[in-house]
């Protein structure tokens, strides 16, 4: 039987024409919205780029009382070299990702991610922080953002947290967020040694969202894998690290016969469903395939 | 529900404008402002037909707020032509007749538009990346690609 992954479209309740009424509002800072977050509680929803949330409203399956937009607040939208890491606005437009040779040359995987989604004028409005609040078990930057091990920055009533990424997805549409904290910023840490990451994602069509998508960050110590971080989208609940594999492949030579390996274990470890866009037996069957791939692809990174 | 005036540059010219909250870009160019090269499609971002430039760079006006583009810049196609004379983009698409129903056109025009501005000489691969998120129902790519290497021949010859 096919399991949609979204919720059903409402023909009674669906306008692509005309959104809903709501009052919008424009704080110009983090705190001003933390605020308006508290007093309006499930009433209220954040607006970014609008082209997750927009299209749910006009599907009829959101219907907010208020939206908060926080395009207004310069504060959220950078990029920053800090040393140690880079810091990344939550507000940032994916084109200024796809565009910062920054992001090009630290994080390749990112930068792949960013190039595959949706088209330029999607890319022109969706920003990062929206695209992991929406937490869709597909969401194209959460693969190479788990295995950069990133770190968010959320902001509430109390001041900010910073929470592992690893640990910020808790359930399709699900985050650690409360209704009333905001996404800041997205920290991913600058590698110590020579990493080479990729990332796959396989598709219907150019403009769809992934069937399955993997990313990898490795580190090489002569012949043998130092370290090995992999992570894949649209094949469990949400966007997952596969532990198992990189505890496999470490301390490892990297042969056509340990990589096939790996993709055995990594397909036990995923826990695909059938949806619209692909079944189980499919995603569990290429899971393994792609991460192959994916390994030769940061190999060949890594001068290899 | 509240509205509000919102003052923005529509081709070039200020517009001020008093907006519902949830009044989508589109509607008060098509239905307010009689702009009506921003076509409605799919309305959900899937598209390109109601493509618009936000301050220089394609965005869609089903997905775009209203109230969201107070103090910024607005072109359409109506915006490109200078001094009676068509955008080298434009004229490539009639001359390659990569037109049919025209419905697709203006999005395919400003996303080409852009594309030209980034990039002198896009290879074909480039050209196909940039442009898919617009869609094309009469299927008229292979002209669509030509009129995009056309303009941009023109553009880098001068003769635009
Ligand atoms: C045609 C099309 C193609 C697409 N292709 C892809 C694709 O290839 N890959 C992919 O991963 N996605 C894709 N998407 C989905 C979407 O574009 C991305 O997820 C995008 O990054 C969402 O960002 P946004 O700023 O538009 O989010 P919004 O729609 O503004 O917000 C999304 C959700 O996050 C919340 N939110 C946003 N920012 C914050 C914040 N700072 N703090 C707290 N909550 C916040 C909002 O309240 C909302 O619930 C596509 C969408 C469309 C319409
Ligand atoms: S109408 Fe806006 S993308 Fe289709
Ligand atoms: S010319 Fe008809 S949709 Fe493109």
């Amino acid at each position: 039987m096919l399991k949609s992954p979204g919720p059903r479209l409402d023909p009674n309740k669906a306008n692509t024409h005309i959104l809903p009424e709501f009052e919008y509002l424009a704080p110009r800072t983090v705190e001003e919205t933390v605020e308006l977050l508290s007093k309006y509680g499930e009433e209220a929803k954040v607006l970014a780029g609008g082209t997750d949330l927009l299209v749910r409203m006009k599907q009829g399956v959101l219907r907010p009382k208020y939206l908060i937009s926080i395009n207004r607040i310069k504060e959220l939208n950078y990029i920053k070299d800090r040393g140690d890491h880079v810091a990344i606005g939550a507000a940032t437009k994916l084109r200024a990702l796809e565009k910062s040779d920054l992001i090009k040359e630290l994080f390749p995987a990112l930068h792949e991610a960013v190039r595959s989604m949706g088209g330029v004028q999607i890319r022109n409005m969706g920003t990062i922080g929206g695209n992991l609040c929406n937490a869709s078990p597909a969401a194209d930057t959460a693969p190479p953002l788990l295995v950069f091990e990133a770190e968010v920055v959320i902001a509430g009533p109390n001041g900010r947290r910073v929470v592992p990424i690893t640990q910020f997805f808790t359930g399709p549409g699900k985050t650690v967020m409360a209704r009333n904290e905001l996404l800041v910023e997205v920290r991913v840490p600058k590698p110590v040694k020579p990493t080479g990451s990729a990332f796959i994602k396989i598709a219907r069509v150019a403009m769809d969202l992934a069937k399955i998508s993997i990313a990898v960050a490795l580190r090489m110590n002569g012949n043998v894998v130092e370290d090995v971080k992999v992570a894949l989208g649209s094949v469990a609940p949400t966007p997952m690290r596969a532990y198992r594999t990189e505890e496999f492949l470490k301390g490892k030579e990297l042969t056509e016969d340990v990589m096939w390996e790996a993709a055995n274990i990594v397909r036990t470890e995923v826990k695909p469903i059938t949806d619209i866009r692909s079944t189980a037996e499919y995603r569990r069957e290429v899971s393994g395939v792609i991460l192959v791939d994916a390994l030769k692809k940061a190999m060949e990174r890594l001068g290899r | 529900m509240g509205t509000r005036l919102i003052n923005f540059k529509l081709n070039g010219r200020p517009v001020s404008i008093e907006v519902k909250d949830n009044e989508l870009l589109i509607n008060v160019l098509r239905d307010r402002l009689g702009v009506l090269s921003p076509k409605y499609g799919c309305g959900i971002g899937e598209c390109g037909a109601c493509t618009v430039l936000l301050d220089g760079e394609p965005v869609l006006s089903c997905l775009t707020l209203a109230v969201e583009v107070d103090g910024r810049e607005i072109t359409t196609v109506e915006g490109l032509a200078k001094d009676g004379k068509l955008h080298p983009v434009q004229e490539a698409f009639i001359e390659e007749g990569a037109i049919q129903c025209g419905y697709c056109t203006p999005g395919f025009i400003l996303v080409a538009k852009r594309l030209l501005e980034e990039v002198k000489n896009p290879s074909e691969e480039r050209i196909r990346e940039y442009v898919r998120g617009n869609l094309c129902r009469c299927t008229g790519y292979v002209n669509i690609i030509k009129a995009i290497k056309r303009a941009a021949e023109k553009i880098s010859c001068g003769k635009a």
